[in-house]
């Protein structure tokens, strides 16, 4: 895959892979579903996770959704933003409502994700 | 995250057609398929609605007319309102309890001007269980005709300047009076009620009308569509009780604070359904009371999440929760033990298998802003 292109996960986050890190977020599909998000539980940098594991939550008007782990990896930063600004995920979810930006442990994980085309059509079956 | 199925067949309100129209997200609510928002999302039609005004479809509530002899003196077996006390034009919230003094439901009833019936506004997941109780009960004194009518919200404080421009004499409505009045060229029962804590109106039309009057006021600068979701944080924010939740069949009204709705006359005669036990609740109190609560993190509180003291107990349980987009901050309402019940009081809220801290605040989280009508 090429360097700098996004991949989706079934659960609906964005990952975006650059030089061996990436930045995560939620789907505009995801987000849509949300509604208006109130509060985003960002993980602490530093953290290591498992691919699909609990990263993140997000409480959006309507209900709280856990936020996984795409690809195995550890945090490196966090989009302190969210946190004064919720509404930026409805906003720009897949741009300025990013969640963190990890440091990738197997970057042949990303090429098991789906394409924009795939998820557009994961997205149309449900 | 997870996203849910899609849901079965549901029933539609005159103006599901408009819904789709404007752009709402339906979602399945008590059998019907209603906007659970439109396109400016929950928060800003909360907002709008508290600045300005908010248009609502209620069509899926229970309309009726009792009619009969005597159809307030029949309904006031099945309820401690006093619903003889009912002057023309005057409407009141009531509870219907069942015979060992839990709630059935809560409702309107009113009595329009001039009419001898009473007419009755139920909840919609309630509506068949409580026509069929009201019909049974009273038989041979009052008998229950059903209406297959729409009923429309107006809420916010430019709700009367919006009204007025379609119909006459609205200014002169005051909180909780009833008449019918021509709204839009169409013949409605017009009440200055709601769910939301502000001014406002319901709008009770023929199906026919329904869409037309809508279409009327949504063309009104100041009105946007407002769906189920600001619903509830609105009245939630409000301190109301939504039936199924913080009120049900197990439910005490004085233990969901809901005694002012037993009539001064109907305490003194102690004719209502298990009458006994909730005069003694009212004199020795509950064990349990509705309170209003504000949590001190950014997390939201969920119905049916534990409420534990400072060493863990459970104390009670979370029966509405949410983000209030007006107070800014999560809030929510449950039940605890009496010990916990005082305002002011720290105890904790399980969200997630975590305790969240959370103090007991006096309800309305916001003021309400009704339009007490004057002098009398």
């Amino acid at each position: 895959m090429e360097s700098g292109e996004t991949r989706y996960s079934e659960s609906h986050e964005w990952i975006r892979a650059q030089n061996g890190a990436a930045t995560v977020g939620i789907t505009s599909y995801a987000a849509e579903q949300l509604g208006d998000v109130v509060f985003v539980e960002l993980p602490r940098v530093g953290k290591r996770f498992a691919k699909g594991g609990q990263v993140a939550v997000v409480e959006s008007v309507k209900a709280a959704s856990e936020i996984y782990a795409p690809v195995d990896g550890e945090v490196t930063e966090t989009n302190s933003a969210l946190s004064a600004a919720p509404a930026k995920v409805n906003a720009d979810p897949e741009g300025a409502g990013w969640f963190f930006r990890m440091k990738l442990m197997e970057g042949a994980q990303l090429g098991a994700l789906m394409t924009k085309d795939q998820y557009t059509e994961f997205v149309k079956g449900l | 995250m997870s996203v849910p199925p899609p849901s079965p067949q549901l029933k539609r309100t005159p103006l599901h057609a408009l819904h789709v129209a404007l752009g709402a997200k339906m979602v399945p609510f008590a059998g019907y398929e209603m906007p659970e928002q439109y396109p400016a999302g929950i928060i800003k039609e909360h907002l709008h609605t508290r600045e300005h005004a908010g248009l609502f479809d209620v069509s899926y509530m229970g309309q009726a007319m009792l009619s009969g002899g005597d159809p307030a003196r029949a309904l006031e077996r099945l309820t401690p309102a006093d619903l003889v006390g009912l002057r023309d034009g005057q409407m009141r919230y009531a509870l219907l309890l069942n015979d060992s003094g839990g709630i059935k439901d809560d409702f309107m009833a009113a009595r329009l001007p001039n009419e001898r019936a009473l007419f009755l506004i139920v909840n919609a997941a309630t509506r068949d269980a409580d026509f069929a109780f009201i019909a049974e009960r009273s038989k041979g004194s009052a008998q229950l005709l059903p209406q297959s009518r729409a009923l429309l919200a107006l809420q916010g404080p430019k709700a009367e300047a919006v009204l007025a421009r379609h119909a006459k004499g609205v200014e002169n409505l005051g909180f909780m009076k009833i008449g019918r009045v021509t709204v839009a060229g169409a013949p409605a029962i017009l009440s200055r009620s709601g769910y939301t804590g502000e001014d406002g109106f319901e709008i009770s039309l023929e199906e026919a009308d329904a869409e037309r009057v809508a279409r009327a006021l949504l063309g009104e600068n100041e009105v946007l569509p407002i769906g189920l979701g600001a619903r509830d944080s609105l009245r939630l924010e409000a301190g109301l009780c939504l039936y199924g939740h913080d009120i049900d069949e197990t439910t005490s009204p004085i233990a969901a604070g809901l005694s002012w709705t037993i009539g001064k006359r109907r305490k003194l005669a102690a004719d209502f359904p298990a009458a006994e036990l909730l005069m003694t609740e009212l004199f020795q109190g509950t064990k349990r009371k509705r309170v209003g609560l504000r949590l001190h993190d950014k997390i939201l509180a969920c119905e049916g999440g534990k409420i534990v003291d400072a060493n863990g107990k459970a104390i009670g349980r979370v029966t509405s929760g949410g983000f209030g987009p007006s107070v800014g901050a999560p809030i929510a309402m449950g039940y605890v033990d009496v010990a916990f019940a005082a305002d002011g009081t720290e105890l904790s809220l399980m969200v997630r298998d975590a305790a969240c801290v959370a103090t007991v605040v006096p309800m309305p989280f916001v003021p309400h802003r009704y339009k007490k009508s004057q002098g009398r």
